[in-house]
């Protein structure tokens, strides 16, 4: 039992951890560029959520809608002004560009919201009545509180958080999914990640493209900032960045640039950190998560999903 | 790729601010140093930076203890001044702040305010035979650099070791689970110190999980792994913004255990806000807490505020504040009143006096050995929580 109550952790950890290397994948697979400032719109969603949530005047689907609003807006201003002017320059430039960015953020909420950590209040309190199934710890099955109980110390025990991330996740993967196969608006996606240039002479707007794939990049992370705060309620002005890293590492690890590689990704890192910590050593987690990605980039360098594209010289 | 980049930063703002120090030591040193009736106390510790808190509170707090002293007619007739200098929590700015505040007459040094400084700038004044009295250095090797320093605060293994004691003397929990964080001089150096004394007492410690500043975030397997062990205690040897979560984490599992931390809990209070709940019964041994009901905490924490309005009072303000009042306790067991004695011979003076002096101060009794190491008892709270607002009781 407590392996089963492991793996859903981990399931609950990598389904963020996934929805954040979505993000990364997405923009990757389209403009060509890591975005490095991906966590960081994750922390600006993580106060927006935090300072509409603890308003009285604000309800809770108000202050959804206030975060990803806020983030997605973040997202499309940030492409506009800091990366569309470089969209010709080396991919090198991008790059610094996307650090900069990273602590332009940081220090914007250094400064605004200081550096005092804050507590973040789980949504599940405000969940409408008819999800309010799960209210209170969690499901509990089995027992009501496992530690108390004498003897029997395996009972199964899953927070609300831990469902809605698994949920929430699995709904918008399929989401993604659907979009970028079924509409006309995802294949133009689809095809500006194959080759930009023939997809500009074939009549795509390649910016409007790219506008619009950060704009779903950013408005996830939002969805990742509610979930992820909810479920580890620490928000500091560098809550983004080793999450940020992590989902990087889950991208990388499911091949960067696809889709489900990221889903997979995220998941898969998710697992093996939470089993790590579990049963081999809680001091030797990290090392143990970055090992498992150099020897799954040794063996298969383009990650577990990813094409191997032959390089034109 | 970040660490680099932080580091290049943090390269390019330490060459402004040396800049900026060695600037402003030409224009002070031709002022002249301090007249014969005021003592110049120094002090050094970071006043920006990310241990910001730390230093502004130290300064603070040795700035209110001196004016008090000032207003009530100073130590044998002689005024005190404080003199406090930035050094970033950054060894090689504190050696450069300790020069810069011998430029300006300091007599002793009641610094340096973090453990790595300290321990550098503690050479430096062995060879000089300054007096130093750190007020929050609390790794063993901050004051070893000669009979000439002394501390105000519990080492890091002296804390663990006490707080074993206490558990073993005064709880009935005999098997404890601990968290620590191992990337974390402060609380690898409290866990060590409690593992040694846990041994020694009969305690048991059923389970040992760690994080580290990166992971700081997931506590959900080091809380499962606790309650599966069958521990009958948490011991959280780290800050409060990580146990915070620990609690919180214990609390959604059903983890139903006492906790007790080390004076890095002091805030929980604060942090948690409407979320104090988790924290009911929570043990905190910490030789001040700003809520603390206790009539010579109280006073401090109201004088103090009341100079300060938008500080919060930590310990580390109280650690300042005491060591001025030791001081002027040991200035006057050795009689000394004419400031313009030299920092060498203040120091040999000062050295016996502290030896023998019993100083009743904000932070308890506290006696010195001649090591230099504080001998005083420790306090032990329990944050209770009524109406949803937590607040201290004394054990």
């Amino acid at each position: 039992m407590k392996f089963i109550s492991d793996i859903v952790d981990g399931i609950s950890l990598g389904s963020i951890y996934a929805l954040i290397a979505l993000g990364y994948t997405m923009v990757y697979g389209i403009a060509k560029m890591l975005n490095f400032a991906h966590g960081d719109i994750i922390m600006v969603g993580g106060y927006a959520a935090f300072i509409t949530l603890s308003a009285n005047w604000c309800p809770m689907w108000l202050s959804l809608v206030i975060t990803v609003t806020v983030c997605t807006l973040l997202g499309i201003i940030i492409e506009k002004l800091a990366y569309r002017p470089l969209r010709s320059s080396p991919p090198l430039a991008v790059l610094i560009t996307a650090i900069g960015v990273s602590y332009l953020l940081q220090n914007i909420a250094l400064l605004t919201q200081s550096a005092n950590p804050r507590m973040f209040t789980s949504i599940v309190n405000g969940v409408p009545p008819f999800l309010q199934v799960f209210k209170g710890r969690g499901a509990v099955f089995f027992k009501e509180n496992p530690y108390k109980a004498e003897g029997i110390k395996s009972d199964l025990t899953i927070s609300t958080e831990t469902f809605l991330a698994i949920i929430v996740s699995v709904i918008i993967m399929v989401a993604l999914s659907l979009f970028i196969n079924k509409t006309k608006a995802g294949k133009a996606m689809l095809a500006c990640s194959e080759d930009r240039g023939a997809a500009q002479l074939m009549g795509i707007n390649v910016n409007g493209t790219i506008t619009l794939t950060f704009a779903i990049g950013s408005a996830l992370a939002a969805v990742a900032a509610v979930l992820m705060c909810s479920s580890y309620p620490l928000l500091t002005p560098s809550t983004g960045s080793m999450p940020g890293i992590k989902a990087f590492v889950a991208a990388v690890f499911g091949g960067i640039g696809s889709i489900p590689g990221a889903m997979i990704g995220g998941v898969l890192l998710g697992i093996i950190e939470i089993l790590a910590k579990a049963y081999i050593s809680t001091q030797l987690s990290d090392a143990i998560v970055f090992l498992v990605l150099i020897i799954v980039l040794i063996v298969k360098p383009t990650g577990i999903m990813g094409r191997k594209i032959n390089e034109k010289v | 790729m970040n660490k680099i980049l932080k580091r290049s930063v943090a390269v390019a703002m330490a060459a402004a601010t040396a800049l900026t120090i060695s600037g402003c030591n030409k224009s002070e040193t031709s002022g002249g140093s301090a007249s014969g009736e005021t003592l110049v106390i120094g002090g050094i510790g970071p006043t920006t930076g990310d241990n910001a808190q730390y230093g502004i509170a130290v300064q603070h707090g040795m700035e209110l203890a001196a004016e008090e002293i000032n207003a009530n007619g100073g130590v044998n007739g002689m005024k005190l001044e404080v003199k406090f200098e930035d050094d970033q929590a950054d060894p090689e700015k504190g050696m450069t702040a300790y020069n810069s505040l011998k430029d300006k007459g300091m007599k002793m040094l009641l610094g340096t305010v973090t453990s790595g400084s300290c321990t550098a700038v503690s050479a430096l004044a062995a060879e000089d035979n300054m007096f130093l009295f750190t007020p929050s250095g609390s790794a063993i090797n901050c004051i070893t650099a000669g009979d000439n320093c002394f501390r105000m605060c519990f080492t890091d293994p002296n804390q663990g070791a006490i707080a074993a004691d206490y558990i073993a003397d005064n709880l009935s929990a005999k098997k404890i689970g601990v968290i620590y964080q191992n990337d974390s001089d402060y609380s690898v150096g409290i866990f060590n110190g409690f593992k040694e004394e846990a041994g020694k007492k009969g305690l048991e410690i059923v389970a040992e999980t760690t994080f580290t500043e990166d992971s700081a975030t997931d506590f959900s397997q080091q809380v499962k792994q606790i309650g599966e062990s069958g521990a009958e205690l948490l011991f959280l040897p780290f800050y409060y913004t990580q146990a915070a979560l620990v609690l919180q984490e214990a609390d959604k599992q059903g983890l139903d255990i006492p906790a007790f931390g080390g004076d890095g809990l002091d805030g929980l209070i604060g942090v948690l806000g409407d979320k104090i709940t988790v924290a009911d019964g929570v043990y905190v041994m910490s030789p001040y807490a700003s809520t603390s009901p206790e009539e010579k905490s109280a006073a401090f924490t109201k004088a103090y505020q009341a100079k300060f309005p938008n500080d919060e009072v930590n310990q580390f303000a109280a650690d300042g504040y005491d060591c001025v009042y030791a001081v002027k306790q040991a200035l006057e067991q050795a009689g000394v009143k004419d400031a313009s004695i030299s920092a060498s011979e203040l120091c040999d003076k000062l050295k016996s006096a502290m030896t023998s002096i019993e100083f009743d101060g904000v932070t308890g009794k506290t006696k010195w050995t001649a090591d230099g190491e504080p001998e005083k008892a420790p306090k032990v709270l329990q944050i209770t929580v009524a109406d949803g607002k937590g607040s201290y009781k004394v054990l």
